[in-house]
């Protein structure tokens, strides 16, 4: 056995330093999206010094706050193969039920009284409502099995209908709660900060280590990328496809929830249309981060750094004076480029694999 | 009704004297699929420390009653009795809680991830919930080198040759300390060195007690690892036996049954002129390897050539390449002696090629669409007027094959849904007609469809040979290949391993030729039965 694998190893070395080029491609072509990323900045430093600021940059991180905490969710339903359409719906809904919990409480006419649920409970309950929505497009999705698409693009006109029934469309204004009723400082969420930096940015951060780790480092996340590699294996392997993707959808939910509270609270307002077309950035984000829209390939990291690019692209853009019509080209082509670079980078390692095993033979 | 470990129940006296303690019990097993009876009042014993070998021809049932034991399947009749006990099967999670591991034969793996991330997916090792990597990856390069291989644990799967992907999948199986482990065909992407270090393992799991399933078209392997063999025929358990006491002639006789069904008529003809010359047809496997390795042969007039051969033995990728629909084929193509040069399928159906596909459902019918608009989906633009289709021009053409073929539909605008499979497969074979071709490509044109059904598929062939078409039919049913062809090619691997004319083929040497492992092999088996002739 030792004699067997010993010349393997020689011959593995020998391989690694005649192939140095392709290895610095490959490289480049990993990194691309991080790379991507420092161009972007160098690119809108030099055309615009302010962009460099303090100030800037705490604009910029609170709106790639946003788009990175849909992305995440976004990016467990994506690598099981799926999409969630109605993301951007359920940011505008639970921002409605916080809203209204806070301005008009929990109304019990059988009692004839009205409870003001303290801040907290607020969160909880409009989590609880977005985890809801999301497990029930996944519910639709694996008990009826409709395809992900339908099931979503449903919720996302079910449940940007019921935000707008919430208060016949009408914007909840000034969430700021009274003393009296205890239901004050939801406007911190926004607001607030710690060490200096903006909740919305720690809650991002957390999301970000707490969904890496559960990508990576748990049965769930591994089951996850089987269902989207070989959803027929990963069944016979005896993983619970159905109840994993269920969950997943509920991730998803959860995320959007918490981007409608964000947004709810840095705006000290609700309105219904909060979060329009917001699953469009949010998928954006995954694929510019490397995930494979078929399922099964990509990582929380390459996410995170996705809603970067795409965060700071259109921050910058605006800065400098372009008008939204070129901003709307330039992210579709920046979008489109990175998927066929990503097809080139996945075409060069098949090329790669099949050279080394005929190398080896 | 409770019953101890020892057979004593006049029920079961059909069962032969017992060897070894059965743990695990198929009793009376039907399955029905719509249209089929895959299991026939099937029964089978699994013994405790032994190879239980399952063997029978494509389609005898051999993994149906597998998928029935890990519970992919549920039996339309009759029990599982494990340890005594009747158990009930909903999934391979049941079963795998029960101690019931398989091999399944394509390959279960999930090629976005890596080799640790296969071996325990579903199963992985957990501390507090947390996945252990570093105890993950210890197992896992255990079970890879108690393989005699050398991969790294976190190579990614699809990067790995098929065979290394096979040893993975049986480390997966492994991983699992089944009690009952399956193997249904393990070998077949095996090296002869990786097949030993395979058999090693086996013995040592018999040591231990664990009974093996094994399931193998290669007769050879099975009289080196198996210990009791059950023959399975057309669904029904035909005989078992110790396989000290028999050898591969009486297996394959067993297998392929004394009753040569007189079904099919092949007419005498003439041949004309080569008309399809293939020189060098290879294809790479995306996991390294060949799934055609340079296959050459040649394709008269007039004549239907035979290709038997296992289940991924490359046929369908043989007829798929000269279709145009495997665009990575290379080699050198002669139609009429010109050479062919187009890659694309348009452009092979322009040159004279037609296939008509194993899938009916997936790649032969747009299942929507009518009768006549399937029919002529190939060659639309033989009825064009000006930029319009012509409906009276569309109308003829169908009409006219419908009469030629005796396709049973009451209107060519009727879905093509509603028709019997069999008159299915006779529009799909109009619309490889309707295009004019040289050479007729026919991939299982009888699967799936009743016998009657099938005589009439092969009347057709006969009808194509006499017009000077060059037929090429493969088929899994080798009764029907041996009846139909004038000449048969054999293909293992991506390689043809035996030629036999119309004259001089049997059953045998065909089932033998398919089961051959290397070119060599074959050579040295034919010359055998040329000197023994």
């Amino acid at each position: 056995m030792e004699q067997e694998s010993k010349p393997m190893k020689t011959e593995e070395q020998t391989k690694k330093r005649s192939i140095t080029k392709t290895d610095v491609q490959q490289f480049l072509l990993r990194g691309r999206t991080f790379i991507a990323l420092i161009l972007v900045l160098v690119f809108f430093t030099s055309m615009s010094p302010q962009f460099i600021s303090t100030a800037n940059i705490v604009i910029m991180s609170k709106h790639v706050a946003i788009y990175a905490l849909l992305a995440i969710g976004m990016t467990f339903v994506i690598l099981t193969g799926g999409i969630d359409l109605s993301v951007g719906s359920i940011v505008g809904l639970t921002a409605m039920i916080a809203g209204g919990l806070i301005n008009e409480g929990i109304i019990i006419p059988q009692l004839g009284v009205i409870l003001y649920p303290h801040t907290w409970m607020v969160i909880v309950i409009s989590l609880a409502v977005g985890t809801f929505m999301g497990t029930i497009s996944g519910w639709v999705i694996t008990r009826f099995n409709v395809a992900p698409f339908i099931a979503t693009l449903g919720m996302l006109y079910v449940a940007r209908g019921m935000a707008g029934l919430r208060n016949n469309g009408y914007t909840f204004a000034n969430l700021v709660g009274r003393p009296e009723y205890g239901n004050t400082g939801f406007e911190l969420l926004g607001a607030g900060s710690f060490l200096g930096i903006n909740y919305s940015i720690w809650i991002m951060i957390v999301f970000a280590l707490i969904a890496y780790f559960v990508s990576s480092r748990l049965p769930f996340g591994r089951h996850v990328y089987s269902i989207g590699g070989n959803e027929d294996t990963a069944d016979l392997s005896g993983v619970r496809v159905n109840r994993t993707k269920i969950i997943v959808y509920s991730i998803s939910g959860f995320c959007s929830a918490m981007v409608g509270l964000v947004i709810a609270s840095q705006l000290v307002a609700s309105h219904p249309m909060t979060g329009d077309t917001y699953e469009l950035t949010a998928i954006a984000a995954v694929v510019l981060g490397g995930t494979s829209l078929a399922g099964g390939r990509g990582s929380v990291g390459g996410t995170i750094i996705g809603a970067f690019v795409i965060g700071v692209l259109t921050d910058g853009l605006v800065m400098l004076g372009v008008s939204s019509f070129w901003q709307n080209v330039i992210k579709g082509i920046v979008i489109v480029l990175a998927v066929i670079i990503d097809q080139v980078q996945q075409r060069m390692q098949e090329r790669i694999a099949l050279q080394e095993q005929q190398e080896i033979k | 009704m409770p019953e101890g470990t020892q057979v004593t129940n006049s029920k079961t006296n059909a069962a032969p004297k017992v060897n070894g303690d059965i743990i695990l019990e198929a009793r009376n097993i039907t399955k029905i699929f719509p249209g089929t009876l895959a299991l026939d009042d099937v029964s089978f014993d699994v013994r405790k420390g032994k190879v239980n070998v399952l063997i029978g021809e494509n389609g005898a049932g051999k993994s149906t009653l597998m998928k029935i034991l890990v519970g992919v399947e549920k039996p339309t009749n009759g029990k599982i009795l494990l340890d005594g006990e009747e158990i009930t099967l909903n999934s391979t999670l049941d079963a795998a809680r029960l101690g019931i591991g398989i091999i399944f034969q394509e390959l279960n793996l999930c090629a976005n991830m890596s080799v640790v991330d296969n071996v325990f997916l579903a199963r992985e090792i957990c501390q507090n919930g947390v996945i252990n990597r570093k105890e993950q990856r210890e197992q896992a390069e255990e079970l890879i080198e108690r393989l005699g291989q050398d991969i790294s644990p976190d190579a990614l799967v699809g990067d790995l040759r098929i065979g290394q992907q096979q040893i993975i999948e049986i480390a997966k199986a492994l991983a699992q300390d089944a009690r009952i482990l399956i193997m249904d065909e393990p070998t077949s992407a095996l090296s002869f060195t990786e097949v030993e270090v395979l058999f090693k393992v086996i013995n040592e799991l018999k040591a231990r007690g664990v009974a093996i399933i094994y399931i193998s078209h290669k007769l050879e392997e099975i009289l080196q690892i198996g210990d009791h063999v059950t023959i399975l025929r057309d669904g029904k358990k035909v005989t078992e036996a110790e396989t000290q006491n028999i050898n591969i002639p009486w297996m394959i006789e067993e297998m392929v049954g004394r009753n040569p069904a007189a079904l099919f008529t092949r007419k005498e003809r003439p041949l004309g002129d080569v008309l399809l010359k293939v020189e060098g047809l290879t294809l790479p496997r995306a996991g390294g390897g060949y799934l055609l390795d340079h296959v050459s042969f040649e394709l008269r007039e007039g004549e239907i050539l035979g290709f038997y051969g296992l289940m991924g033995a490359g046929r369908t990728d043989l007829v798929d390449a000269l279709a145009g629909a495997r665009p990575l084929a290379t080699g050198n193509i002669w139609l009429d002696g010109k050479p062919v040069l187009g890659t694309s399928v348009a452009e092979r159906i322009e040159a004279g090629f037609v296939l008509v596909p194993e899938d009916r459902q997936r790649y032969g019918l747009v299942e929507p669409l009518s009768v006549l608009d399937n029919m002529l989906l190939s060659s639309l633009k033989n009825y064009l007027k000006g930029f319009f289709l012509a409906r009276s021009k569309e109308k003829t053409a169908v009409e006219k094959q419908i009469k030629d073929l005796s396709i049973r539909v009451a209107n060519p605008q009727q879905p093509i849904t509603a028709l019997s499979g069999g008159n299915q497969q006779k529009v799909v074979v109009a619309k490889g007609l309707l295009t004019h071709p040289k050479v007729l490509l026919l991939d299982e044109p009888t699967r799936g469809i009743d016998v009657g059904a099938k005589s009439e598929i092969f009347e057709i062939m006969n009808q194509m040979a006499e017009q000077k078409y060059g037929v090429i039919f493969i088929s899994s049913e080798i009764k029907e290949v041996l009846a139909m062809s004038d000449r048969i090619l054999v293909m293992t691997k991506g390689v043809i391993t035996g030629e036999f004319s119309h004259q001089n083929a049997t059953e045998e040497g065909l089932v033998v030729a398919s089961a051959l492992d290397s070119p060599l092999e074959w050579r040295k088996e034919i010359w055998n039965r040329k000197v023994n002739q």
